[in-house]
């Protein structure tokens, strides 16, 4: 059962993929949709048995390398942590299959984007079962290459296909962290299989070792080191510029990988280590801070956007911020609760604003939106629950998560718990106003865009707004629901030995305990963001702009995002670039053929004789080169003595 | 004693004398020549260790052969060597100074010569007897204890032909060849004639 | 008197010697017409000398005075470079008809450089080094500038033989210093003599001499400067033969001396391998990314490629011997398929190299632009594709043996490298073809394309037989 949960998905990409051309549209269709609904429901069988029936267990299914100290079996691991995983991404995998159905219908080549989104599918629950970090790390890359191909989907595009180069270099830098933090585990324990680490991690809890010349705790170096790679996947602050762009791809992709799934694989990574985390508190801080200022920052650009996946994608970053820093003050149930509800209200809204793009014949910029909400009500009614999920007002799912989160980073009583908190109250006051900000613009006051836009506008076919209604059933009763399980009463047999919280940082537990007024202050905050935005956009919307001009050098700083990506171009692209030319006009160009006096401007005369002559000089320089090379290698040992 | 200390110095000396010439004559006919002093020296050299077969063959096949044939070479291709040389000023500078230090670096191996003690018991093969004759011992090395060495030697010079032929041979049109078939097996009757020719006719 | 020597452990490369002489004698009573068939046979005597080589492997055996050892190291490079001469002779076959270079002396050629660089992996002294090394290099000076009729191959050729005699003169300067330093040239006599404990300066300057000359051979910076020239030079398929075989046999090589005589030196050749690996490492990825003719791209993808391998190297330990093998073997299969495909790069009729000629092409031939991505993917090193594994297991033996410095180095070098061979793919995929390349593939192309892009994408169900292979072979290094 469990296995042909995981490969029914790499099944139905490979029949869509490769014989997409003999069973037609259709056929891929129905094949890649089966499969996956077929595994969601045994994820669903799997979830009570596993995580409710207390019941984890390993499935080996054969060994991978066994190489000398390196032993490798591939297997899956299956407990509560990877129970809720297989929940997340199978039900919001196949809502975004269905979706696409109707999403993609116009396009032409529909098997091969229902083939990759199996495959990221199949990858991702590779990822989330792994038994130990290899395995980890071949899901890590698999999504990531995947991604790269569902993002370049419009390959026409050139913007597309930056994005795609984009996301898939930035995610290189954090896949090194990564790469090295593995290496590192293995030089601490050596073995990279879970249940072998985590044994060892008491006994390695004070071991140093040597980085770079520094000698570091090794936990923590290890741990920064892996959440390096966690930042990359999850878009946290710093590695994060690659998410807003990757909207470039089709938006069922955006629900599916940039909303519910691969970025919160950094979270559910954090998650999974958590006892090694446990052992590495300055660690922990970074993770706090790092993930505190990315929801803050992310929701300070959030709100000065206009392209409604932009927006959401933003607003994804920032509730990615929230789970890490739930993670950094040991409150991974409430992270991994967070990244449930989450992923459902976030998938909901993302489909959400491609119903409305769809509607929109693609248009995507808000300010050409408007006055449809009679139009497509049942879309307007999805987004609204999506936002109050989002925004954390009762009864919805958002609302247990996130209040949980804020109350945990208050009863950790440390210091980046207190600027977690504050930042995170001060994240949720924007991300009620954008928000509402998004669902004023798009749908309220006086249509903007032209007439045969508005013409067309109408609503989904049912095969698009069903899966929203699955979404929205998520985004309003996950919480309710898993509340108990995952940071109430019953937590302690849920997660049973999937996560590790030392005895003195149970902030869960000291959440229960805070005082009266900090449950309130999240709700009090997004009221009153949600009033901001109506008095901004729908009562006098005048004003807006008129604050962007008072204070334009903020929004401006706001609206190009903190200038991230220019500075990214100027530190690292253009210097890498320069480098490479250099290093081309340098080696190959000057070296060779200018310090000798047979240089390029003797060979534009075009004189034969000096033509052959500066082959010679050529084979004479390489010459010379190589004598160099050993004068220098011998001279060395001479200095070294 | 002393005359083969002599001789030794003598013939080392020129012969390093006779390498520096080769590389800095200007005229390279004289480079040449100088090349042939030098393997005549070397010749000496081995005479003087008793091994004279291999001086004989130094004289022999690389005077005899490979040196006349430079010689033709050089003169044949009517190369100008001043204009190569021409860039040596504007490269010593550089080419001087590394050299120099692969000089000084080599120098200081010299001056550090120490020889592992396992080292002087370890030579590759006993001097022969003096009743073996030379070429006698180097036969009886190369068919036996390097005969590896040998045939892997046959085998880079087989190379080296096959490659010479490859780059080298061309068909070309309009060359009348020797087919050494056509001649051998053509018969008298096909190309002889036998003819009366009357006396005082003319033909 | 003296007895025959036993041949045995021999026999392969004896076989490829008589064969190639045969080969050469058949195809030259049979005229240049015979040229497929030559190629055929000589691809049998390969496969052939692979089994010859399978049935004498096994422990340890020393023989023809010392000069030669066979091993099982020796049984895993031998089958490795015997793989690559093949595949890349069979890609080779209409590649040389099309380009009117097709005649008899190529693939005997191939056979006699390929009997030189078994030679060369099973050198058990200096001097037999040394004529391995000549066998093999003397015949591919000859092959790179076969198509004498064009000046670039002439050029190449030339220059290849101009800068190999010189790195020859290296080598055999340096052997003379370490025979003079200790007494002998024989591997065992070498590391016993070291073993004790006597290691002057001037061991260590001729030690340097000798690896220049092999590191010439490896292409490692800085005595790489010959290989852009000489592989955009070359005829294509001659650079794709240039690319793996003679590489493996002089890795294999390098390994060999480096850790059976000088094994005991080996704080002292670290140093020197390092810098060669983290030169060749930054170069390669670094110089790769101005290119635009996809051959001098594939030179300085090997440079590169050369430096992670001696990563592995520069660990000096067993696993780090292991490593290298496993990259050397995944390397080979990359390399393979990367030039099938350049191979098969033709407009109207012509051979193209330029990598915007590769544009259109997942229009034109998609799965070989698939097949060419995977390649790409893979040497870029990422998973789940084969390169990743060989790198992997490098940098795993450098962290093991504390070389962090050169491991963080080759991950961030192998990051930029990753952009060019992206580069390839986006050219492939996202850019607009100006005139499309033919379509006609030949079908032994094809086969080895989807061969060995299988290889590379499947690899990691089952990397089980060739790790424990390389294992197997790295054990018996260190054994004695």
């Amino acid at each position: 059962m469990e296995v042909l949960a995981i490969f029914l998905p790499l099944l139905g990409a490979f029949i869509a993929g490769f014989f997409g051309r003999w069973i037609g549209d259709r056929g891929a269709q129905i094949v890649t949709c089966a499969g996956l609904i077929v595994s969601a429901m045994i994820s669903i069988w799997l979830f009570n048995d596993i995580a409710l029936g207390g019941n984890p267990r390993t499935v080996e299914l054969f060994t991978w390398m066994d190489s000398g100290a390196l032993e490798v079996s591939w297997s899956l691991r299956l407990d509560s942590l990877t129970a809720v995983m297989l929940i997340v991404v199978t039900v919001v995998s196949s809502c975004v299959h269905v979706y696409s159905v109707g999403y993609m219908s116009h396009d032409h080549s529909i098997p091969r984007f229902m083939a990759y989104l199996s495959l990221f599918t199949f990858f991702m629950l590779m990822l989330v079962t792994a038994d130990n970090l290899l395995q980890m790390f071949f899901g890590w890359e698999g999504v990531g290459l995947a991604s790269y191909l569902l993002i370049n989907f419009w390959y026409e595009k050139p913007s597309a296909n930056a994005a795609a180069m984009k996301a898939f270099i930035v995610n290189r830098v954090g896949d090194f962290g990564f790469a090295l933090g593995i290496m590192a585990t293995f030089a601490i324990f050596g073995t990279i299989q879970f249940d072998a680490i985590f044994g060892a991690v008491p006994q390695a809890a004070n071991q140093d070792m040597n980085f770079l010349g520094f000698q570091a705790h090794a936990l923590t170096v290890t741990c920064l080191l892996l959440f390096m790679g966690a930042m990359g996947k999850s878009a946290q602050l710093g590695l994060h510029t690659w998410l807003p762009d990757a909207m470039e791809g089709p938006t069922p992709v955006s629900a599916l990988i940039h909303a519910a799934t691969m970025v919160t694989a950094g979270v559910f990574m954090v998650c999974r280590l958590s006892p090694m985390f446990e052992y590495a508190p300055a660690a922990l801080a970074v993770v706090t801070i790092v993930g505190a200022l990315t929801a803050f920052v992310a929701a300070t650009i959030g709100f000065t956007q206009f392209d409604i996946k932009r927006v959401i994608a933003y607003s994804t970053m920032s509730q990615l911020g929230y789970m890490f820093f739930a993670a950094g003050v040991s409150a991974y149930g409430a992270a991994m609760f967070h990244l449930m509800t989450h992923a459902f209200f976030k998938a909901l809204l993302f489909l959400g604003a491609g119903s409305v793009i769809h509607a929109m014949s693609d248009e995507q910029d808000m300010r050409r939106m408007g006055g449809i909400w009679k139009m497509i009500p049942f879309t307007y009614a999805m987004m609204w629950v999506g936002s109050l999920a989002l925004a954390g007002i009762p009864v919805f799912a958002g609302y247990y998560s996130k209040d949980m989160i804020l109350e945990a980073a208050y009863a950790d009583h440390s210091a980046v718990g207190t600027l977690a908190f504050w930042l995170g109250i001060a994240a949720a006051f924007l991300t009620a106003f954008y928000s509402w900000r998004l669902i004023i613009m798009a749908f309220h006051g006086k249509p903007r865009a032209d007439e045969k836009t508005m013409a067309h506008v109408h609503e989904s076919p049912l095969v698009m707004t069903l899966p929203l209604l699955v979404l929205a059933i998520g985004a309003v009763f996950s919480g309710m629901v898993a509340y108990g399980w995952f940071v109430g009463e019953g937590r302690a047999e849920f997660w049973g030995r999937a996560i590790l919280v030392l005895h003195e940082n149970d902030t869960v537990e000291a959440a229960h305990h805070v005082p009266g007024w900090v449950p309130l202050a999240p709700l009090v905050v997004a009221l009153a963001g949600i009033a901001t935005a109506y008095v901004f956009y729908m009562f006098r919307p005048d004003l807006p702009g008129a604050l962007a001009q008072r204070f334009a050098g903020l929004h401006r700083f706001l609206y190009n995002k903190w200038y991230f990506d220019e500075l990214y171009d100027r530190i690292f692209v253009r210097p890498a670039k320069a480098l490479g030319f250099g290093l081309w006009q340098a080696g190959d160009r000057a070296v060779i053929d200018g310090v000798g006096p047979d240089g390029v401007a003797a060979a534009t005369r075009g004189m034969a004789a000096r033509a052959a002559r500066l082959q010679s000089g050529y084979v004479y320089h390489y010459a010379f080169a190589m004598v160099v090379g050993v004068v220098v290698l011998v001279g060395w040992f001479y200095l070294r003595g | 004693m002393i005359v083969q200390g002599l001789a030794f110095y003598m013939f080392a000396a020129i012969l390093v004398a006779s390498a520096v010439m080769v590389i800095s004559a200007r005229n390279p006919v004289h480079s040449v020549l100088f090349l042939i002093l030098s393997f005549f020296n070397a010749a000496g050299l081995f005479i003087l260790i008793g091994a004279e077969f291999v001086a004989m063959i130094l004289v022999i096949v690389y005077v005899g052969a490979v040196a006349v044939l430079f010689l033709f070479v050089v003169m044949m291709l009517d190369i100008d060597f001043r204009a190569l040389r021409s860039g040596l000023l504007r490269y010593l500078p550089i080419g001087g100074t590394v050299g120099l230090i692969l000089l000084v670096e080599l120098a200081v191996v010299l001056g550090a010569w120490a020889v592992a003690p396992e080292a002087t018991t370890g030579v590759a093969a006993p001097l022969p007897p003096p009743e073996i004759t030379n070429t006698r011992a180097i036969g009886q090395l190369i068919y036996t204890q390097y005969v590896y060495l040998f045939q892997a030697s046959g085998l880079i010079l087989f190379i080296a032909m096959i490659g010479a032929i490859v780059l080298t041979l061309r068909e070309r049109e309009g060359v009348r060849r020797q087919n050494i078939t056509r001649q051998v097996s053509r018969r008298r009757e096909e190309v002889v004639a036998v003819r009366k020719v009357p006396t005082r006719g003319g033909v | 008197m003296a007895q025959v020597p036993n041949l045995i452990p021999a026999l392969p490369e004896i076989f490829l010697a008589v064969a190639a002489m045969a080969l050469l004698m058949l195809g030259v009573f049979r005229g240049d017409g015979s040229t497929r068939l030559v190629s055929w046979l000589s691809v049998a005597a390969l496969v052939v000398a692979g089994g010859l080589v399978l049935a004498v492997g096994g422990p340890r055996e020393v023989t023809l005075s010392g000069l030669f050892v066979m091993d099982r190291f020796g049984v895993f490079m031998k089958l490795l470079v015997l793989l690559g001469s093949a595949l890349t002779l069979i890609l080779s076959m209409t590649y040389v008809e099309r380009e009117q270079m097709s005649r008899v002396e190529y693939p005997v050629l191939i056979v006699l450089s390929t009997t030189g660089m078994l030679m060369m992996v099973s050198a058990n002294d200096l001097i037999s080094l040394y004529v391995g090394l000549e066998t093999q290099s003397l015949a591919a000076y000859v092959i790179a500038a076969f198509r004498r009729d064009s000046a670039r191959s002439s050029e190449a050729g030339l220059k290849y033989f101009v800068l190999g005699a010189l790195s020859s003169g290296m080598l055999l300067y340096g052997s003379s210093l370490v025979y003079g330093f200790a007494g002998s040239t024989g591997f065992d006599r070498l590391a016993a003599v070291l073993a004790a404990g006597s290691v002057s300066t001037g061991l260590l300057v001729g030690l340097v001499f000798v690896a220049a000359g092999v590191a010439f051979k490896l292409s490692a910076v800085p005595f790489h400067m010959w290989t852009p020239d000489v592989y955009e030079g070359s005829p294509t398929s001659v650079t794709a033969f240039f690319a793996v075989a003679p590489k493996v046999a002089a890795v294999a090589l390098f390994v060999r001396l480096l850790i059976e005589p000088f094994g005991s030196l080996v704080e002292q050749w670290r140093q020197i391998v390092w810098f060669m690996s983290v030169g060749s490492m930054l170069l390669g990825s670094f110089a790769a990314i101005g290119q635009s003719n996809i051959k001098r791209l594939m030179a300085y993808s090997s440079i590169g490629h050369v430096g992670y391998a001696l990563v592995g190297l520069a660990a000096g330990s067993e696993l780090g011997v292991r490593g290298v093998m496993f990259y050397l073997a995944i390397y080979i299969f990359m390399n393979i398929g990367a030039f099938a495909v350049i191979l098969c790069m033709r407009q109207n009729g012509r051979a193209v190299e330029g990598i915007q000629d590769l544009s259109g092409l997942s229009k034109s031939h998609p799965m070989l632009a698939l097949a060419m991505a995977i390649f790409m993917f893979s040497m870029a090193g990422i998973p789940p594709n084969a390169g990743f594994f060989a790198k992997l297991f490098v940098f795993q033996a450098a962290i093991e043996a504390q070389l962090y410095v050169l491991a963080v180095i080759g991950v961030l070098s192998s990051v930029v490298g990753a952009y060019y061979y992206l580069r390839i793919v986006k050219v492939m995929y996202f850019d607009d073809a100006v005139e499309p390349l033919d379509r006609a593939i030949p079908a032994e192309s094809r086969v080895l394309v989807a061969a060995t892009a299988l290889f590379t994408l499947l690899f990691f169900f089952v990397p089980a037989p060739l790790l424990e292979g390389a294992a197997n072979a790295a054990s018996s290094l260190f054994a004695g």
